[in-house]
């Protein structure tokens, strides 16, 4: 905003200014206060507390807690699932909806660089799965993934002679049909996201690369990626923040809330698990702090290591 | 002779013959790709709506077998006796009234902010912004509690206290607005200025310039940032988990009461119904976003390309 705006010329002017300026942050803020702000500050103190569902008065502690999580084995557990789930699922989900993208846009027939036949079809079924709730994602893959032969995918293996798959109840599979199902769901955003980026690179840019000889691998690579790099990153960090807040896929699909046998649980069960199953409060403040600062180390990592030249066009 | 449209036509249908002739096989590869991820991002879903006409000996069959009968009565139950009916209303008037709510408070939050100079504004702001990168799962315990004391309150208590929809409401509200304050206000100083000062000069006040000319002309954006409301409350399971507890079934919202009817379904429960009860919740969105995707998908990536 240049200048002062012209209603500040007369004293009466500035305060019905200010009353108005009042009147329409107050709500808001009065709200975001209450419900948002003074959780997360007061979560910080909790977990420096023994406050447990029993005990009226909760006693300062100070980092007891935090020492108390460095020995909780099953707490690590759940942290190196959402470590695994850190690479993994921003890796497949963005080399997946790169590869679905490039075809889309640049992988039609004919001279020049044009997308397939049908690919507006293709964008609208990828993205569906993006407009399900995770909880009926859940259940939805929960049968899916039945382990007779009333399971989606075990049928045709019981039909074919084979060893039906406990997806969800082998500790050594368990872990693998969770990255399934959120890569599953999360391709056709980045596939739309993506193609959005693509469509705004100028078509010259192509034709220039294919004059020079360049096939359609060496498009991708040289041309595509560089200028679609900026939105990678964002997808990356968009991935990896999503893949440290997994929650509702992991409580609602596998047996126990994370198991069979603590293969599948992430920190936010853990945390969910320990507040209100357990009802030790401060116990489960101080795992949210510790995903606080994974979250926050996440982002300022993410951004210093993908900050790269950008390309200007 | 051949007038300017039959050319035009002719030269078209040339074109598309030409196109066809020239399919290359990595065009053929290309769809081969992109049909098996369809398959597999349709397969599930239909497999669910012909599950849920099913009888429970069906289920229990083969799982790729059709139907013999359909089975509307399983649709009957869930809605009825699995409650889903239920669950459905409470999500509709909650996402109803927390977006209303949101996109209020987020936009007159919003417009101040982005063209208003004050002592503290870059500071609310920011407050306000900074919400976008904590985990939820951090507040959850104040959170419980925080709601918990609203309910003591006197008089509004009752309406905003644990396991009641309007307290569902205010929090969803409240975690709704860092990121449509950050969007609108990106948005609205984007607006021109001149249109708001002539009506200044007309003697229009600030509240009636705010909702009858800097809104309409936000449309877009509002748009958007609506449609990513509805779905993200819509979608919301977390915090209706721990807000409405096990005594309130009747409050609870669809994502909820579905994941509960299958967490707590044994060896005698009503799967059939189960699979009408996921058809039900997932049909809507179906047909909701078939009419709408340009706009759905527009509103979903528009944070991540601002």
């Amino acid at each position: 905003m240049g200048a002062r705006s012209p209603f500040t010329m007369a004293g009466r002017a500035s305060f019905t200014r200010a009353r108005f300026i009042a009147g329409f942050l107050a709500v808001p803020v009065l709200l975001y206060l209450v419900y948002v702000i003074s959780p997360y500050a007061q979560a910080f103190y909790i977990a420096m507390t023994n406050w447990r569902g029993v005990n009226a008065s909760p006693r300062f502690v100070g980092l007891e807690n935090f020492q108390r999580l460095l020995g909780d084995e099953v707490f690590w557990t759940a942290v190196g699932h959402n470590g695994m789930l850190l690479v993994l699922l921003p890796v497949l989900t963005i080399a997946i909806a790169l590869f679905f993208a490039f075809l889309l846009n640049a992988g039609g027939a004919g001279r020049g660089v044009s997308g397939v036949f049908g690919s507006g079809f293709y964008r609208v079924v990828f993205f569906f799965p993006q407009v399900l709730a995770v909880a009926i994602v859940a259940v939805l893959f929960q049968q899916v993934f039945r382990p007779d032969k009333s399971g989606m995918l075990n049928a045709p293996l019981i039909a074919l002679g084979l060893e039906p798959i406990g997806f969800l109840s082998n500790p050594n599979v368990a872990f693998w049909s969770i990255l399934g199902v959120l890569v599953w769901q999360a391709v056709g955003f980045y596939v739309v996201l993506f193609s959005a980026g693509m469509a705004s690179i100028p078509r010259e840019m192509y034709e220039a690369a294919q004059i020079d000889g360049a096939g359609r691998g060496r498009l991708f690579r040289h041309v595509t990626l560089p200028l679609l790099w900026d939105t990678v990153q964002v997808g990356w960090i968009y991935l990896g923040i999503a893949a440290l807040d997994v929650f509702a896929i992991v409580w609602v699909m596998t047996a126990e809330h994370g198991g069979p046998d603590h293969s599948t649980t992430v920190m936010a069960a853990e945390i969910y698990r320990n507040a209100f199953q357990y009802f030790r409060f401060s116990y489960a403040s101080a795992m949210g702090v510790v995903l606080f600062f994974f979250t926050v180390a996440f982002a300022v990592l993410a951004l210093r290591l993908s900050r790269r030249e950008r390309v200007e066009f | 002779m051949v007038t300017q449209a039959e050319k035009v036509r002719l030269s078209r249908g040339a074109a598309r013959a030409r196109r066809r002739l020239s399919l290359g096989p990595l065009s053929g590869l290309s769809h081969v790709a992109l049909l098996v991820w369809t398959v597999l991002v349709v397969v599930p879903i239909v497999w669910t709506f012909l599950a849920s006409v099913k009888s429970e000996d069906e289920i229990f069959g083969n799982a790729w077998a059709l139907p013999e009968t359909l089975r509307w009565d399983n649709w009957a139950r869930a809605w009825e006796q699995a409650s889903v009916g239920r669950y459905m209303l409470n999500s509709v008037v909650v996402v109803a009234a927390g977006t209303f709510g949101t996109m209020l408070f987020g936009s007159m939050a919003a417009y101040v902010l982005a063209r208003y100079p004050f002592r503290g504004n870059r500071a609310i702001y920011l407050l306000f912004v900074s919400g976008l990168a904590f985990p939820v799962y951090l507040a959850l315990t104040p959170l419980f509690f925080v709601v918990q004391n609203m309910g003591h309150l006197p008089l509004i208590g009752q309406f905003i206290g644990l396991d009641t929809r309007g307290g569902l409401v205010l929090v969803y509200i409240a975690y709704s607005l860092p990121f449509t304050v950050f969007f609108l206000a990106a948005f609205f100083r984007t607006l021109p200025h001149a249109v708001a000062e002539a009506a200044f000069v007309d003697g229009a006040s600030h509240s009636r310039v705010f909702f009858q000319i800097m809104v309409p002309m936000a449309r877009p954006g509002i748009v958007s940032i609506t449609i990513f409301n509805v779905l993200g409350q819509w979608n919301q399971y977390q915090i209706p988990l721990v807000l409405l507890s096990g005594q309130s079934k009747d409050k609870w919202v669809l994502t909820q009461g579905i994941a509960d009817i299958s967490t707590a379904a044994g060896y005698d429960a009503d799967w059939a119904a189960l699979f009408a009860a996921l058809s039900m919740a997932i049909l809507p969105m179906l047909i909701v976003y078939t009419i709408f995707q340009r706009q759905i998908q527009a509103g979903l990536t528009a944070g991540a390309l601002k």
